[in-house]
């Protein structure tokens, strides 16, 4: 009977599979809100005093959702402490603009290598985007690509700020001291940057490894697509962060 | 058993945080003509308040369409939103504090340098 069933479906082994992956997940039907949870604040009220289970996602989303903020009060501490140094130095500050900026042939332009570099970061979380999108439609090839061109782009992003480090480590920056003014700069532009960048450089890692476990099908045969979308909260997290620090270290 | 079988089209179809792939386009865009603004207000030398409110401004802007849509924060229960996104909140102590301890180094310099 349930052989019949399962071949007019069509794809006989892949919906099998889910099936096998939808009754091992079991925490996969209370992940989701029951119709009898209200809404609004009553919804918090009763989400935050159950008996079982507060966040009604799976427990992943919600371990990385705890893991973010503990890392936005990571990320929040150094550009505080960068802008304490700034606001308390009586030397002037460098000028970002001027620090950042390339000669491309014969024009000199304004920092437009972080400007380059926030675009790329951009252009990889549209595609991060658009893979958790495929990946829950379980568009197993498009949801791979997209997530190798994700971390292609992270790649990317991380060459051109070894970049932008090796030239002004030649240029004289040190985390003590630099050529155009308050000695802070230095330490700050390495603190903010450097931990920024090894995130990204993580991220990369995840990436390859998660979307190489897409492409086997391993998230098909576990019935469950929400990884690529925990992967996809965390890379998120990464550019938005750099919103911040485009913000208040490079536009400031 | 033709039950299990929609719960398993279900599931391929219905599961997770699914949205319109033109909401994703729509905001991809956005973030780029707002970085775009935010790299000209250096190019074209803003400078003072004007500056800063534009750069804040933008930078909100950008952050809260990253949470909200490309991290699904929108359609997730307000449980969840309150415990991520109210505790950040208390930063803003550590900032203003801060804030005022650096004006207050900053005074003490000068004095010494005067001095």
């Amino acid at each position: 009977m349930s052989e019949n069933a399962l071949t007019t479906h069509g794809e006989s082994t892949s919906a099998l599979e889910s099936l096998r992956g939808a009754a091992a997940d079991g925490a996969l039907a209370s992940a989701s809100a029951p119709a009898s949870a209200p809404d609004g604040l009553p919804g918090v009220v009763s989400d935050w005093s159950d008996d079982k289970q507060a966040f009604r996602v799976p427990w992943g989303k919600a371990m990385m959702w705890i893991f973010l903020l503990s890392d936005t009060f990571i990320f929040t501490c150094f550009l505080t402490s960068y802008m304490n140094v700034r606001i308390s130095t009586t030397v002037p500050w460098p000028n970002p603009s001027e620090v950042f900026a390339l000669q491309i042939g014969n024009a000199h332009i304004p920092l437009i290598l972080i400007a380059i570099m926030t675009m790329v970061l951009i252009t990889s979380s549209g595609t991060m985007a658009m893979a958790v999108n495929f990946g829950y439609r379980r568009h197993r090839a498009k949801t791979t690509a997209l997530m190798l061109m994700t971390a292609g782009f992270g790649a990317t992003f991380v060459g051109m700020q070894a970049f932008e480090w090796t030239k002004l480590i030649t240029e004289g920056v040190r985390p003590w001291g630099n050529p155009w003014g308050a000695a802070q700069f230095g330490s700050s532009f390495f603190m903010i940057t450097g931990f920024h960048g090894l995130h990204v450089s993580a991220g990369v890692i995840y990436l390859t490894v998660v979307a190489l476990r897409v492409w086997r099908g391993f998230y098909d045969r576990k019935g469950s697509y929400e990884t690529v979308e925990i992967t996809g909260l965390y890379w998120h997290f990464v550019d938005l962060v750099w919103v911040f620090i485009f913000a208040f270290f490079y536009l400031w | 058993m033709n039950r299990a079988v929609e719960t398993a089209a279900a599931d391929e179809h219905g599961e997770g945080q699914q949205h319109p792939v033109a909401i994703y386009l729509w905001i991809w865009a956005l973030l780029f003509i707002f970085s775009t603004f935010s790299y000209l207000i250096d190019y074209f030398h803003l400078h003072g308040l004007l500056r800063w409110s534009l750069i804040i401004t933008f930078m909100l802007l950008k952050a809260g369409f990253i949470v909200a849509i490309f991290m699904h924060m929108a359609w997730e229960r307000l449980a969840l939103k309150f415990a991520i996104l109210v505790p950040p909140l208390v930063l803003l102590i550590l900032i203003g504090l801060m804030a005022i301890e650096g004006d207050y180094t900053f005074l003490t310099r000068l004095a010494a340098f005067l001095k």
